[in-house]
C-alpha cells in the first residue's frame, strides 16, 4: 500500500486509506495506455512490410495498376505464381545458395574464431593482454568503406579477388571486433571458481573451454550467431565489391533484376520475402539458447 | 593420502602486497589440519598455493614425496571443495560429480560405481538427475564434497565449504564432514575464518594472522596454551578477557585488576618461571569466562570481583553476565565474531580505563541488570602475557608442548 502513496494522494486526495488502491488503478489505466500506444506503433512500423507481403502475392499486372490494399476487397487476385517464377529463375536460385555458401562459413568462423580469442583476453594470462583488447575494441570504429580499396588490391595480389573466399575472408575480418568484444565480456562474467573448479578436475585449458565455457557461453554464442548471420545474410556492399557475378549471393541478384526491368515489383517483393525465410528460422532456432540464468545453482 | 608439507612457503602479488610469510606446515598422512584466522590473514592463499591455483612465491610445497612447485593444479591429484561450490550449472549432479573422473578417462562401470558409492555415503542418490539450480544449499554443498570424494586424491582441499550456509545446516554439515574424513582418512586441509569449526573439526589446528602463522597445536592445547594474545583473543567464544595488571607481592602474590586485587597461588611463580622478573611490574592477564562464576552459587572458595553487572544474557545452558573492572582493555588483535581486518597483537587503547569483562556464569545465577555482582574467580587458571610483544609468559608444564607440538608437525 505504501508502495505508490505519492500518486495516490494527488488523486484521491483525502482519504489515506483508499490511497493504494486508487494509485493502483492509475497504474494499471498508465501501462495500459503505453502498451496501446507501443502495440499502434508496432503495427504501424508493419504496414510496409505487410504491403510488401501482400505485394508479393498479387500478380504484377495488378501490382501496377492498383495499391497492394485492395486485396481486402478482392482477395481472389491472390496467387503464388510470383514465387512459382522466382523458384524457376537460375539466377536467383543460384544466387540463393551463393548467400548460403557465404553466411554459414563467415558465420562459424567467426564464431570458432572469436570464442577461442574471447576465452585467451577472459582467463588467460599473457603480457600485453589488455592492451590487445583494447585495440581489438578500437578496430570496431574502423568502417567498411576505408578498407574496400586496401583490401581489393591485396586480393588482387593474392589472385582471389571475385572468389567466394573473399567475401567470406572479408566478412570475417570485420565481424571479429564486434564479436570479441562481445564473448569476452559474457566470459569474463562465467564465475572464476568454475574454471578453478574444472582445473582442480584435471582439466587442461583445452578441455575448461570446451567443457565449461562454451556450455556457459551458449546465450552469447545464439546472439553472436544470430547478429552475424543476418549481417552477412542481408550484406549488399561487401558482395557487390568483391563477389564476381557467378559467387553473386542473392542481395546482388535481386539488385542487378531491379536495373535490368524497372519497377518488377512482383519479382522483388517475393525474393525480398525468400530472403527473409532463413534469417527467420535461424533466429528462431537459436532463440531457446537465451535461456535466463543459465548460472543458478553453480555458485551460492 | 598422502603427506602435505609447506617449507618457508611464501606469497608476494605483483603489486609488492604480502600475504604469506615463510609458512612451515606439515601435515601428516591422513590428518585433519585445520588453518583458522580472520579474513584477509592469509589462509585461504596458503591453500590456494597448496592447490596450484597460485603461484608460490617462496618456500616448497611438497604432497606425498614430490614438490609440487611447478607442478599445474590437475596433474597435483588434490581435489578441493570451493566457498561458493562451484558446481557446473550446465550439468546433472551425476555429471559433475564424475566430471573429474570423465576427464581422466575412467572406464564407465568404474565412473558409475564410485559416483554411485558417494551419492550414497552423502544422501545424493534420489538427486542424481537434477541440475544444481534445482538444489538447497546443503544438497549443493554435498555434491561440491562429492566432487573431492571419487576422485579419491592425496589430499582435502577445503576453502570456507560451510560460510553460506544458515547455522544450524552448518552445524549438522561440520559433523557430516568430520565424520566423512574420519571414514575416508584423507588429509585434510580446511580453511575456515570461524573458530568453532576450527575447534570441532581439526586434528590440529593452525591460526594464522597477518600472513603469519602464530601457532600450530591440538585444539585443546591451542585453548588451554595460547602462545600470545592473538591467537588467546581468537581462540574461544567468548572471547578470553584481557586486562593490564600489575604482579605483586603484598602478603600474598596478588594480581592487581585496577582496585581490585585477586590472590594467586604461591606455586605461580614456580610454575610460570618467566613471571619472576615481572613482580612489581605490568603484565596482561587473561582470564576466559569459562573461568568464572557467580561467587554466591560457587561457595565463594576462590578469589572475587566485585562489580556491577552491565548486561546479563541468558544462553539457556549459560548466563553470560558482563561488568566492569577498572584495569585498562587491551586489545588482541580483533574479536573473532567481527570479520575485521586485524590489527597487531598488543597493547591499545591505552586511554581505556576499563574493561567490560564477560563471566559465563550458573543458569541460576541471581545477577540483575544494573544490580551488583560477585563474580568468582579460578585463579590457578589465570594467563599472563607480556604487555610489550603480547608473547605468552607460560607455565613451565606448557612449555613443552610448543616444542612438541613444532617438533611432531
Amino acid at each position: 500500500m505504501s508502495a505508490v502513496p505519492d500518486v495516490g494522494s494527488a488523486v484521491g486526495g483525502g482519504g489515506s486509506i483508499h490511497r493504494g488502491p486508487v494509485a493502483r488503478l492509475v497504474g494499471r489505466m498508465g501501462s495500459g495506455v503505453v502498451q496501446v500506444g507501443l502495440v499502434a506503433i508496432a503495427l504501424f512500423w508493419l504496414v510496409p512490410s505487410l504491403g510488401l507481403l501482400v505485394a508479393s502475392f498479387r500478380p504484377e499486372a495488378e501490382n501496377n495498376s492498383s495499391g497492394w490494399w485492395t486485396v481486402f476487397t478482392q482477395p481472389a487476385q491472390l496467387t503464388v505464381k510470383n514465387y512459382e517464377n522466382l523458384l524457376q529463375n537460375p539466377a536467383i536460385t543460384g544466387s540463393f545458395l551463393n548467400t548460403i555458401y557465404i553466411t554459414v562459413p563467415a558465420t562459424l568462423l567467426v564464431i570458432v574464431l572469436a570464442s577461442l580469442a574471447a576465452y585467451a583476453f577472459a582467463w588467460l594470462e599473457f603480457p600485453g593482454r589488455d592492451w590487445l583488447f583494447i585495440l581489438v575494441v578500437g578496430l570496431l570504429v574502423v568502417p567498411v568503406q576505408v578498407a574496400l580499396i586496401p583490401v581489393a588490391q591485396l586480393y588482387g595480389a593474392l589472385g582471389i579477388f571475385g572468389s567466394r573466399l573473399s567475401v567470406i575472408l572479408f566478412h570475417v575480418a570485420f565481424g571479429l571486433p564486434f564479436a570479441v568484444f562481445l564473448l569476452r565480456n559474457f566470459f569474463a562474467g562465467i564465475p572464476r571458481d568454475l574454471l578453478e573448479a574444472a582445473r582442480m578436475d584435471g582439466g587442461s585449458e583445452w578441455t575448461i573451454f570446451r567443457k565449461v565455457i562454451l556450455p556457459l557461453g551458449l546465450p552469447a554464442i545464439a546472439s553472436l550467431g544470430i547478429f552475424q548471420f543476418l549481417w552477412v545474410w542481408n550484406d549488399l556492399l561487401i558482395s557487390l565489391v568483391f563477389a564476381s557475378s557467378d559467387v553473386a549471393p542473392l542481395t546482388v541478384a535481386l539488385q542487378s533484376q531491379m536495373r535490368q526491368f524497372g519497377a518488377n515489383i512482383d519479382l522483388l517483393s517475393s525474393g525480398a520475402f525468400l530472403s527473409l525465410i532463413v534469417p527467420l528460422i535461424v533466429f528462431f532456432s537459436f532463440q531457446r539458447y537465451f535461456v535466463q540464468g543459465v548460472m543458478a545453482g553453480s555458485v551460492k | 593420502m598422502a603427506e602435505v608439507r609447506l617449507d618457508g612457503v611464501g606469497k608476494v602479488y605483483a603489486d609488492g602486497t604480502r600475504a604469506v610469510t615463510d609458512l612451515n606446515l606439515q601435515i601428516t598422512e591422513g590428518e585433519f589440519l585445520v588453518l583458522v584466522g580472520p579474513s584477509g590473514c592469509g589462509k585461504t592463499t596458503a591453500l590456494r598455493m597448496v592447490a596450484g591455483l597460485e603461484e608460490i612465491s617462496e618456500g616448497t610445497v611438497t604432497i606425498g614425496d614430490r614438490v609440487v612447485n611447478r607442478v599445474p593444479s590437475r596433474d597435483r591429484d588434490v581435489a578441493m571443495v570451493f566457498q561458493s561450490y562451484a558446481l557446473y550449472p550446465h550439468l546433472s549432479v551425476r555429471d559433475n560429480i564424475a566430471f573429474g573422473l570423465q576427464l581422466r578417462k575412467m572406464p564407465k562401470g568404474e565412473i558409475n560405481r564410485r559416483v554411485q558409492h558417494a551419492a550414497e555415503i552423502l544422501g545424493l542418490t534420489d538427486h542424481l538427475d537434477r541440475k544444481p539450480r534445482n538444489l538447497s544449499g546443503g544438497q549443493r554443498q554435498r555434491v561440491a564434497m562429492g566432487r573431492a570424494i571419487v576422485r579419491e586424491p592425496q589430499a582435502f582441499l577445503m576453502d570456507e565449504p560451510l560460510s553460506n550456509l544458515d547455522a544450524k545446516l552448518r552445524v549438522q554439515m561440520r559433523a557430516e564432514i568430520a565424520r566423512l574424513q574420519r571414514d575416508l582418512g584423507v588429509t585434510t586441509i580446511y580453511v575456515t575464518h570461524d573458530q568453532t569449526e576450527a575447534m570441532t573439526l581439526g586434528d590440529r589446528v593452525a591460526v594464522m594472522s597477518k600472513g603469519l602463522l602464530q601457532q600450530v597445536d591440538h585444539p585443546q592445547a591451542l585453548y588451554d596454551n595460547p602462545v600470545n594474545l592473538f591467537v588467546a583473543g581468537f581462540i574461544g567464544s567468548p572471547a578470553m578477557n584481557l586486562m593490564r595488571a600489575r604482579l605483586e607481592r603484598d602478603g600474598g602474590l596478588a594480581v592487581i585488576l585496577g582496585s581490585q586485587r585477586l590472590e594467586v597461588p604461591d606455586t605461580l611463580l614456580t610454575d610460570h618461571p618467566g613471571l619472576e622478573d615481572r613482580l612489581g611490574h605490568d603484565v596482561v592477564v587473561g582470564i576466559r569466562p569459562e573461568e568464572m562464576d557467580d561467587a554466591d552459587l560457587d561457595g565463594a572458595t576462590r578469589d572475587v570481583l566485585t562489580s556491577k553487572a552491565e548486561l546479563v544474557e541468558a544462553m539457556g545452558s549459560d548466563v553470560m553476565v558482563h561488568f566492569s573492572v577498572d584495569a585498562p582493555r587491551v586489545v588482541h588483535g580483533e574479536d573473532p565474531d567481527l570479520d575485521l581486518e586485524a590489527d597487531a597483537p598488543g597493547l591499545g587503547g591505552g586511554d581505556a580505563d576499563h574493561t567490560i569483562v564477560i563471566a559465563r556464569c550458573n543458569p541460576r545465577t541471581r545477577a540483575r541488570e544494573g544490580e551488583p555482582v560477585r563474580i568468582s574467580v579460578d585463579t590457578t587458571r589465570l594467563h599472563y602475557f607480556d604487555p610489550e610483544t603480547g608473547v605468552a609468559i607460560r607455565s613451565r608444564a606448557s612449555e613443552p608442548t610448543q616444542t612438541e607440538s613444532r617438533k611432531e608437525a
